[in-house]
């Protein structure tokens, strides 16, 4: 048996090591959920997130290293964007008949994400960079860098408040829409999509077809509105 | 299985080009997307006796995909251990806007929604048979 620090020395620069972590750290996650009958409170990506969070702080290994392995995981995001038309196709004749209610909500819905976010922030005094890199913040990851470094905001921020947007959103949906007592699937995925992308959109899938495919919907509706509408609306901040 | 990793895989390579090539606001996968959904619904339309989508290998791994689809969140998600300093420096401002917003966009989506879709649900369908 070789030295145990030569091994780890080895393990921690290797692409395999990080992606095995990723998909284990997920696989227990997705366990605790399911272990909780997927209550929104025990959100798999958040709990996966803190465990790798935790284990590369402890191995003091930079996020950088992480990555050369977790972007195999991370490339599968371009298939299953594509993967959502199977969905989409095979439920289009409810979503043709459902399209005036997902124009109408996507436009309030796009709009007080923007205004909401950004004028939260503004009251709390946030200089308008970070105002540049929060306006965006529910719309999905690739999406929203493009229109926070158009409008002069930091992409890397808004990445990671997209992200945390994404979570909160799908810990949120299943006990506000509760509490308003709307039972509408269409209704609670699309307003899933709209708030918070893809990890709403995950979220939405884990609880209803229906309500993950108006979720895509939402998602990819949402990433055209909000490009058209943030630098319009950030423009009167300036 | 090839097949259907080879249509994903293409149809977001297709995106891609036309993304770029176009110049267009939209990322490649979200135009893949469409072209898959255009494709799917051209054979349904030119095949009506084909096997159902969920039969084939291209709706078992879109199945699979979007099953795991909050596994793909992760590795971008533990990106967050670089931005810590940002979203702590800001106070609580940025933790209410984005706590509240999120909020306030479902609640706000889903009402609008549900109240245009008790006008439009009664209503009949041009397509529908009578």
């Amino acid at each position: 048996m070789s030295d145990p620090a030569r091994l780890w020395v080895f393990l921690a620069a290797s692409p395999l090591f990080w992606l095995t972590a990723t998909v284990a750290a997920y696989a227990a996650a997705d366990w605790l959920s399911q272990r909780a009958n997927r209550n929104p409170l025990v959100n798999p990506v958040l709990i996966a997130v803190l465990l790798l969070a935790a284990l590369l702080t402890s191995t003091r290994t930079p996020y950088e290293v992480y990555f050369e392995g977790a972007q195999f995981v991370h490339f599968l995001l371009g298939p299953a964007t594509v993967a959502l038309a199977v969905p989409l196709h095979r439920n289009w004749a409810t979503v043709r008949r459902a399209l005036p209610p997902i124009f109408a909500a996507l436009a309030a819905g796009a709009v007080t994400a923007v205004t909401s976010a950004v004028g939260i922030a503004w009251v709390f005094g946030a200089p308008f960079d970070v105002l540049a890199a929060l306006a965006p913040k529910s719309v999905t990851a690739a999406i929203a860098m493009g229109i926070s470094q158009e409008i002069g905001g930091n992409p890397a921020l808004t990445a990671t408040l997209v992200i945390s947007t994404g979570v909160l959103g799908a810990i949120m949906v299943t006990p506000l829409m509760n509490a308003l007592g709307l039972t509408d699937f269409r209704a609670r995925g699309f307003a899933a999509g709209v708030a918070s992308h893809g990890i709403g959109t995950a979220r939405a899938f884990q609880v209803d077809p229906v309500a993950g495919t108006f979720a895509g919907i939402a998602l990819g509706l949402n990433g055209l509105l909000t490009a058209l509408i943030v630098p319009l609306m950030i423009g009167w901040l300036r | 299985m090839l097949h259907a990793i080879l249509i994903l895989l293409g149809c977001q390579l297709i995106g891609e080009v036309l993304a770029r090539g176009l110049d267009l606001p939209v990322p490649g996968p979200v135009i893949g997307m469409a072209l898959l959904f255009a494709a799917l619904q051209w054979r349904a339309r030119l095949r009506p006796e084909a096997a159902d989508i969920g039969a084939l290998p291209i709706g078992a791994a879109a199945a699979f995909l979007l099953a795991n689809l909050s596994l793909l969140f992760v590795p971008a998600g533990t990106g967050i251990i670089r931005q810590t300093a940002v979203l702590t420096a800001h106070g609580p401002g940025l933790i209410i806007a984005l706590v509240g917003s999120t909020a306030l966009t479902l609640i706000v989506t889903a009402l609008v929604f549900v109240a245009v879709a008790r006008r439009t649900d009664a209503r009949p369908q041009a397509g529908d048979p009578s």
